[in-house]
């Protein structure tokens, strides 16, 4: 029984327990398995930090929770339980009635994710009142109330405007508005802030704390970006190949890291102290085919300990211990990874 | 806005001019002579001579131009000669403004045999527009909710039969089939309302916009079956549906807004393109409209009239333009105009 996951998602007293997640595309070239096998409790009020470099899996699992992946072809397994009941199983129209009022999410590139042709108001009161039986007049004194506490200046002006007449981080505001419409009790937000501006992006980030405090939301927060989350998440789920690779606490996530995907991931956040812009190190290396991954563990390729013949990373896959608090997926000792963890901390916060 | 209309027009108008002196530049600066057709078989040199003179064929061509552009504004007579009005004016043809020429072989104004024709074409014209927007549109959006599926693929398919084959057999096909051997419909003439009521008019011109129509349908309900599949995958879909929407109000608000507002715009200037008469189909069911009388215009070196016959049909297009693109600024609130 860990605070990471618990045996049973019934007794879990977690608002969301996502338990042996699978997404799985058919494609011709054979079966993507875009999400393989992830498990993690969110409780209610706190947030969890999803991280990971590009295809990974984030948006197909945040899509999953929302239930978007029905009426396509992917496949969808595993158990996803919202305040007791199992979304993958529950019919359309519960789910529909969920989306929204229950669960929001925010997407990462506010522009496309508005519809053009309607003005932001417009948008937002219907997100209300598909939910909530007032009137057009009532649901919109109530949008603009939100409008203005997202930060939206003159909101009475800009409830009638069109998303292309907002700037981005405007834009991100109104989407924020929409998902905080019904007060949910889970927010997903993709990527909120990649599409903004760097000083636009702290503000965003703000807000949403902010927000969450005072709607008592849980969220779950996307990003490949480790410093996004630095402040924000009680948790992070460090992914990589559509699997868990390490999961704990965000704190031990920072300085006690016990994946060598997650010390890449650190090393290539940028140091907000540093004068000079310096270039970042991405991890050397492309994501592994989600078809046929590499055999053993899959970061093995592009990882700087591949050849220790003790090891056996080509050939033996390992496992990741939900039972823990701080799970990761390496087949390093855990005595030897902490030592180089503990000396990789040090220099990176020296 | 405003200012912006006031200027399409003015270019609008420009274009025309521009448009009217190259067409008369193509045909009355060739190097055949233009009297020469103005008689048909029973010209004699006599005769040329007369009608080089009377249709002014004798000056600078520059000068003809600007004889043709005073005949649009204040009109003409031909031959433009006082003493001769004053002596014998049954010989003297007047053409008032706004006068697009005078067709010796027909013996009347382009002005007046333009007017005869335009209404049957656009009569045609508006039919089928009718037609194709209804069927292509609905059919388009059936076939998108069912891709993959028996409805989509049938849809498709037979869109595709339709396109491959010329207008003038399906046109003749309908002739044929529908109002010769199984009676269906009567045979197609047209019946102006003012003789026959809207009745007639409607049946008369039933079988004509049809065919036309038929090549449109196919051709839309690809085009719709593309816009809404595209729309249906944009992420203000997926965020529709993330709001908890129900299917029906994310397809038939927000998917439709989006797919159909493009569609405004082809169809706008399919239309326009399509008043200036349609040869093919006008010619199969004997419709003497705009299409027809081109032809026939063009086949005997009739050469005021396929002038005057060209710079209308450059007007339809040039008129469907503007309004196609003050349409689109008022559909679309990203486009605003300066
Ligand atoms: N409909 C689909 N069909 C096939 N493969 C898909 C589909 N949707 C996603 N994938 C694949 O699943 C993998 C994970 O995609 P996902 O969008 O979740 O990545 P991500 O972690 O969100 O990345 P990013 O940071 O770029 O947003 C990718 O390799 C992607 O190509
Ligand atoms: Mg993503």
């Amino acid at each position: 029984m860990s605070r990471w996951a618990s045996a049973d998602p019934a007794s879990s007293g977690a608002l969301l327990s996502v338990r042996d997640l699978k997404v799985t595309f058919p494609t011709e070239d054979g079966l993507v398995k875009a999400v393989d096998g992830l498990t993690f409790d969110l409780r209610a009020g706190e947030t969890i930090g999803i991280v990971g470099e590009s295809g990974s899996g984030k948006s197909v699992t945040s899509q999953a929770i929302m239930g978007l992946h029905r009426g396509t072809r992917a496949m969808v397994e595993g158990q996803i339980v919202f305040d007791g009941r199992d979304l993958i199983k529950i019919v359309d129209e519960d789910l529909r009635r969920m989306r929204g009022r229950d669960i929001a999410m925010i997407f990462q590139d506010p522009l496309s994710a508005l519809h053009p042709y309607y003005t932001v108001g417009n948008q937002i009161v219907e997100a209300y009142r598909v939910h909530n039986d007032v009137t057009k007049a009532a649901a919109r004194t109530h949008v603009i109330e939100m409008l203005d506490r997202v930060g939206i200046p003159n909101p009475q002006k800009r409830v009638d405007q069109y998303p292309h007449e907002f700037s981005g981080g405007m834009r991100q505001r109104a989407m924020i508005a929409m998902a905080l419409v019904n007060s949910p009790r889970l927010i997903i937000a993709d990527e909120p802030t990649t599409a903004l501006d760097v000083t636009v992006q702290a503000q965003i980030l703000n807000l949403l704390v902010d927000l969450q405090k005072e709607f008592g939301s849980a969220i779950i927060i996307i990003t490949h970006d480790l410093g996004v989350v630095a402040e924000l998440a009680d948790s992070i789920m460090v992914m990589f190949a559509g699997k868990a690779v390490e999961g704990g606490e965000a704190e031990e996530i920072f300085y006690e890291a016990m994946h060598p995907y997650t010390w890449g991931l650190l090393q290539s956040m940028p140091r907000i102290d540093s004068e000079k812009k310096e270039r970042l190190v991405p991890i050397a290396g492309n994501p592994p085919s989600l078809i046929n991954p590499p055999p053993g563990c899959a970061f093995h390729p592009r990882c700087a300990f591949r050849d220790d013949a003790r090891l056996g990373c080509s050939s033996v896959i390992p496992e990741f211990d939900i039972s823990t608090e701080h799970p990761a997926r390496c087949l390093i000792p855990e005595g030897e990874r902490r030592a180089i963890s503990q000396a990789k901390t040090k220099t990176r916060t020296a | 806005m405003f200012a912006y209309v006031v200027r399409r027009i003015f270019v609008g108008v420009i274009m025309l001019f521009v448009m009217s002196l190259v067409t008369y530049l193509l045909f009355f600066a060739a190097p055949s002579d233009p009297a020469r057709y103005t008689c048909g078989k029973n010209c004699s040199p006599e005769l040329i001579e007369q009608n080089r003179k009377a249709l002014g064929y004798d000056k600078p061509v520059l000068v003809q131009y600007g004889e043709f552009v005073k005949g649009v504004f204040v009109g003409r007579e031909f031959p433009d000669d006082p003493e001769l009005k004053k002596s014998a004016p049954e010989t003297i043809a007047s053409c008032p403004a706004p006068c697009l020429g005078y067709s010796p072989l027909q013996s009347a104004t382009v002005t007046s045999l333009i007017a005869e024709a335009a209404p049957i074409s656009i009569s045609l014209a508006f039919m089928a527009f009718l037609m194709w927007m209804v069927f292509g549109i609905s059919g388009g959006i059936i076939a998108a909710l069912y891709k993959g599926r028996f409805a989509d693929r049938a849809l498709v398919g037979s869109a595709l039969v339709v396109y491959s084959f010329p207008t003038f057999f399906i046109g003749l096909s309908l002739y044929i089939f529908v109002a010769i051997k199984w009676q269906l419909t009567p045979i197609p003439v047209y019946t102006p309302i003012s003789e026959g009521g809207v009745g007639a008019w409607l049946s008369g011109l039933f079988l004509p916009s049809l065919t036309l129509a038929l090549i449109y349908i196919a051709g839309y309900i690809r085009l719709t079956r593309a816009f809404v599949l595209e729309s249906m995958g944009e992420d203000y879909i997926r965020t529709a549906r993330a709001k908890g929407l129900p299917q029906r109000q994310i397809m038939g608000k927000h998917t439709m807004r989006a797919a159909l507002t493009p569609i405004a715009t082809v169809a706008g200037l399919d239309l326009g393109a399509l008043l200036a008469g349609a040869i093919i189909t006008e010619t199969v069911f004997n419709y003497n409209g705009l299409g027809k009388l081109a032809v026939q215009a063009a086949t005997t070196y009739d050469l005021p009239t396929t002038v005057g016959i060209v710079l209308v049909a450059a007007a339809f297009i040039i008129t469907a333009n503007i309004i196609v693109d003050v349409l689109y600024a008022v559909i679309d609130p990203r486009v605003k105009y300066s």
